[in-house]
Formats: C-alpha cells, structure tokens, sequence
C-alpha cells in the first residue's frame, strides 16, 4: 500500500475531520514536538534533509527559503508566515483538495511552519471563489484557538502565534508571492522590486516567508516521521508525495495523490483512465497554464521538477490537461493567451501590450485571417517577453504553452493560415 | 453612511492587521454582501471609514475581478472560460445560459435576477465544464442541466 500522507484523512464528499477526530488519527502531535522539543533549528534541519521543494510551481527547496529570515532577539519582528491559497492558476485544482479536505493539516503545518522562522503572525490568502474551503477554514481556526494551539503559549513553549484568514477579491497576480505581499498590506497587487527579498524585507517592511498550501501541508508529515522517510516516499531525490491532476479528455478526471516522479504514462493511463473513446493523446499540458506542452512522445518523462525541466517543461503546478487529437492546440493556445492577456497587472509595458496583441495575433490565426509571417512574430514575442524582459514571472509564463506549441505543432499553425480557417472546427 | 452592522463586520477584521487601510478589500467585500455592489458612494463612505482616499481605495477596488463597480443582479453568475472548460467544450453551456436568460457577459436580466460573467478557471477543472453562482460552484454541466440550477436562484 502506498503512502498517502497528505490525503490520508480526505474523503471527497464527506466533511473534514475535527480537531479531536484529527489529534485522535495523530495530529497535532508533530506540532507539539516540535514547539516543545525541537525548535527552530532543529525543525528547519529536518525539512532541509528531507529535500521538500515548494510546490507552488517554482519549485524552491523550502528550507533554503526559511533559512534567509533574520532570527534571534535582534531579528525585526513581527515576522510573518503566508499560506499561498491563491490557486487561480487555469487548470489547477489541488490545493482546494487539501484546503476543503483537512484544513487542520494545515493549520498545524503553519504552526510548525511559523515556529521554523519564528513568526508570530500568520495569513492564509485564499480565493474568493473557494467558499467552501473558507468555512471549513473558519471553522478550523477557531477550534484550533480554543483548543489553545493558536494564540499565546501554545503547548506552553512560550511561543505565540496568531492566524488569520485573508480571502482575495479574484486576481490572479495575487498569487504572485510580492503582489500578494502588496495585495495583504491592502494595496494594488503590482509585483514588488526583489531584491530585497520578502523573507528579509516583506508585509510591512518585515521579514515574511511565503509558501503554497501543499507545501506546508507536507511539514507535519516530515516533523512526525522523520527527513529519511519522507525522502523515501518519493522516486526520485527530492522528498515526497505529490498532489497530481488530470482534467480534459481522459475517462476519469481527478487528483491523486502519488509518489513524486511518478511518470505522465502512468498518471494518464492508470489513474485517469486514459483517454475517452475514439481518442487520442496529442499534447500535455503539464502543471497549470503557465508550463510548455510536452507531446506523446514524452509519456515516460517522471513529473517531478528536474526531468520535467530536462523534458522542456516545468512540474509546475503538477495538474495536467490532457489534450486529445480533435482539440485545436492554436485554439488551446489562444484561449491561455487571453487568461494571461486579462489577467496582466499592467505594471510594465511588454506585458501589457505584449500579452493582447499576442492574443489577437493568435484570434486572427484561429479564424482563418492569419498571414504567414505571423509565425515569425508569435516567435519573436516568444523571445520579447521571456524570463528577464518583464517585470515578474506571469507574462514569461505566459510565452511556456506557446513556444511549446510553436515548437511541437508549427504546422497546425500553418495549415489555419493556408487553409484560412480551423481544420479542427 | 455605513449601517452600524457594516461597521461592525469591518470592525471585527481591523485586529488582524496593522493598519486600515489593509482591511480595504475586506470592508469591500463586507459592503458588496449587503449592497450588492460597490457605487462611488459606498467607496467614498468605505474610504473614509479606513482613512484612506476615494482615489486609493478606488485603485485597489478596480483592480479585483470580483469588487462590481457597476449594478448587478440578485444573484451572479461567473462562468469558467479557463482551459479545461475550454478543452471539455463550455460554449454550449454558456449559450444556452445567454438564450435562455436574454444577455450576454457583463449583462443583467431585465427582472435583476442574473448578472452573466466569465470568470478564470475554478478549480473544478476535473469536473468541467464549471460555473459558480454565488457562493455554489455547479459542475459537470451540460445545456439540459442548467433549468433546474436556474430554478434554484430567485
Ligand atoms: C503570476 C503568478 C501566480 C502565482 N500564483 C500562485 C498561486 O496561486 N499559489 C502558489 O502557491 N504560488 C503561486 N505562484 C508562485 C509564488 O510566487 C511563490 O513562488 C509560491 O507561493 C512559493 O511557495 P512554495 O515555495 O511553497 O512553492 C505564482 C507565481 C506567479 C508568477
Ligand atoms: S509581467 Fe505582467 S503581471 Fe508581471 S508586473 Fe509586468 S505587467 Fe504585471
Ligand atoms: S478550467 Fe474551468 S474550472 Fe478550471
């Protein structure tokens, strides 16, 4: 039997455990290890050895970033701990999975969390639209202070932490770590300038570490069982399971959780059931709207962050879309163009003009009145708004799904040109 | 004026920041629930009780896909248009919405009852084709589905 820590207590459909059904299935037991027995140190060397790598698309070994706040007596304080619940990217669904299905997981991994780098205030961002999770969140916190391991002393360590729950009004650049920095301090979500960095100069000018929800659902698991089992749940060297997804055509779309490295073969036929009848596998988006397709020649590629990287690619959000022979991929490349398109925060010029007249380039191609050069000038946007060109990560993320799809599938571009109109329609 | 029950709620939520003007999307969305949309004057009303400008609060509020400066209906209708739904084919669903409720995005029924928007993916991918109404999310739709999810929303 596989090891499932972080959806062992989910069961889709049913209500989330309580306080006492979790502490009585063990939880809440890392976290007091951890405040009375172990601290800080002790904890960020235990995540450290685990090889846990954020799982919020970019992959950074989470210890590393808790390892640049400032500590001690003379450390600026108050220091704060972000869950990023933002979850908006297209195609993304795993982290609502963890959100609705034990919110105290979480709460006691933003303990331990908070504990790690000493913060004393803590913020879960979350989505408007996940009502449900917000309640049950609610609701979690509550108990979770009346129990008394949240606010003051908790466990009688001494250490205190308050937690609350920020919900955004619907951007995605809210999820981008500094815009989601400005959006709590209650400003417009532009991207802050980095360096300074947030772990040393964050929410309010102080030191604020920033992590995805699975990420620090992930932290119980490895305070209670130890780096080396962790790092054994997984097929490759960086440790544990991971939340992967499949939407789009296959016969059973869903989330499961599966050792880290699991392969896209094994995601697609196994889990999701492959694909629907009469179809075929075409393309893969990988992990969320802003990674490269990668093609059915690279089923046996394992979706963790290196040989994704390897592949072209990126692991990304880790939830896939499943792309069938009769789906336009110019089509499916225009319709994340104008996500991404929408959803600039206009802050700089390539970005802002860049994405829409991207996206009209690509309208005009999808209904037959593209001219050939256009490919030239899709390409060169490629290259115009990659990594370094703008001012944050969401219009390079942006270029991922059309370089790829440029690269693999030139010629479904070609043909909506010549044949001045959509062969897939 | 804000109602003392608005103050209240906006109230509650200064404590888990250090300053006012961080509660400013809180005290929007806190306004927007009993007024259903946020005018210049409920802006202007918010923006004093935070010690804030209109101009700054309006900057953060127009930034928000979910903040409605503009009227909207009873009840909201946010249609995915993100690339699963695309992939899983939402179009049918979305005209049959257009036709039987007589507008288009950004529209509201003449009897107030619906205002129709696209919204970004949310997070139901899984289950496309996906839309929310207010606080439910409706999944795995199809045009014959969509009748009763209506009937169900005065
Ligand atoms: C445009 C944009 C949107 C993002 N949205 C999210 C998000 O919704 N959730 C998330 O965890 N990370 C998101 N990220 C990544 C965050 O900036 C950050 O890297 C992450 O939250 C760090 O968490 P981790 O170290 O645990 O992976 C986004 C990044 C960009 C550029
Ligand atoms: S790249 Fe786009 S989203 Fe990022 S700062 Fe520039 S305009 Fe804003
Ligand atoms: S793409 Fe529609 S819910 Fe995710």
């Amino acid at each position: 039997m596989l090891e499932r820590p972080l959806t062992q207590n989910i069961i889709p459909g049913t209500p989330p455990l309580s306080l006492a059904e979790y502490e009585k299935r063990g939880g809440y037991q890392a976290a007091h290890r951890a405040l009375t027995a172990m601290g800080p140190k002790e904890i960020v060397a235990v995540v450290k050895a685990s090889n846990l790598r954020g799982r919020g698309g970019a992959g950074f070994p989470t210890a590393q970033k808790w390892s640049f706040v400032p500590m001690g007596a003379d450390a600026p304080r108050p220091k704060y701990l972000v869950v990023n619940a933002d979850e908006m990217e297209p195609a993304t669904f795993k982290d609502r999975l963890l959100l609705e299905g034990d919110p105290h997981q979480l709460i006691e991994g933003v303990i331990i969390s908070a504990c790690a780098i000493e913060a004393e205030i803590a913020y879960i961002f979350l989505r408007k639209t996940y009502t449900i999770a917000a309640r049950r969140i609610l609701t979690a916190i509550a108990e979770a202070y009346e129990k008394g391991y949240l606010g003051k002393n908790i466990f009688g360590s001494g250490f205190n932490l308050s937690l609350h729950l920020h919900e955004s009004a619907g951007r995605y650049i809210c999820g981008e770590e500094t815009a989601l920095l400005n959006a709590l301090e209650g400003k417009r979500a532009n991207p802050r300038n980095k360096p300074p960095f947030p772990p040393v100069v964050g929410l309010w000018g102080k030191p604020t570490v920033t992590n995805n929800v699975e990420t620090i659902c992930n932290i119980p698991h490895i305070i209670k069982n130890g780096a080396a089992w962790f790092r054994a749940l997984s097929l490759v060297p960086d440790g544990g399971t991971k939340i992967y997804g499949a939407s789009g055509k296959v016969r059973r779309p869903g989330a499961w959780e599966m050792p880290l490295g699991t392969t896209i073969r094994e995601i697609i036929e196994e889990h999701a059931g492959g694909m629907r009848d009469g179809l075929h596998l075409r393309a893969v988006l990988p992990g969320g709207a802003s990674t490269d397709l990668l093609t059915a020649d690279h089923l046996d590629v394992k979706m963790d962050f290196n040989a994704m990287q390897a592949a072209g690619s990126r692991l990304g959000t880790g939830t896939m879309v499943v792309i069938d022979d009769r789906t336009c991929i110019v089509g499916l490349v225009l319709n994340l163009m104008q996500f991404f398109a929408q959803e600039s925060c206009g802050w700089c010029t390539p970005c802002r003009e860049g994405l829409p007249w991207t996206a009209k380039l690509l309208a005009a191609i999808e209904q037959g009145q593209g001219l050939p050069e256009d490919i030239e000038r899709l390409k060169l946007q490629t290259r115009l708004l990659s990594s370094g060109h703008t001012f944050c990560a969401l219009a390079p993320g942006a270029m991922e799904p059309l370089q790829s799809a440029l690269k693999y599938f030139e010629d479904d571009f070609h043909r909506h040109i010549k044949e001045r109109r959509c062969p897939w329609k | 004026m804000l109602t003392l029950q608005e103050k209240k709620e906006i109230e509650e939520l200064l404590p888990n920041y250090p300053t006012r003007q961080a509660a400013g999307i809180d005290a929007l969305v806190i306004l927007q629930r009993h007024r259903g949309w946020i005018s210049d004057e409920t802006l202007g009303e918010a923006a004093e009780f935070l010690k804030m400008t209109p101009a700054e609060l309006d900057s953060v509020a127009t930034f928000y896909n979910l903040i409605f400066r503009k009227p909207v209906g009873r009840h909201v209708i946010l249609v995915c248009d993100s690339v699963s739904c695309w992939v899983m084919g939402y179009d049918p669903v979305l005209d049959y919405l257009k036709k039987n409720l007589g507008i288009g995005f950004g529209e509201t029924t003449t009897d107030g009852r619906f205002t129709l928007l696209p919204h970004v993916c949310l997070g139901a991918c899984d289950k496309a084709p996906a839309i929310m109404i207010d606080d439910d999310l409706h999944v795995e739709l199809d045009p014959a589905k969509i009748d009763h999810i209506l009937s169900l929303y005065s």
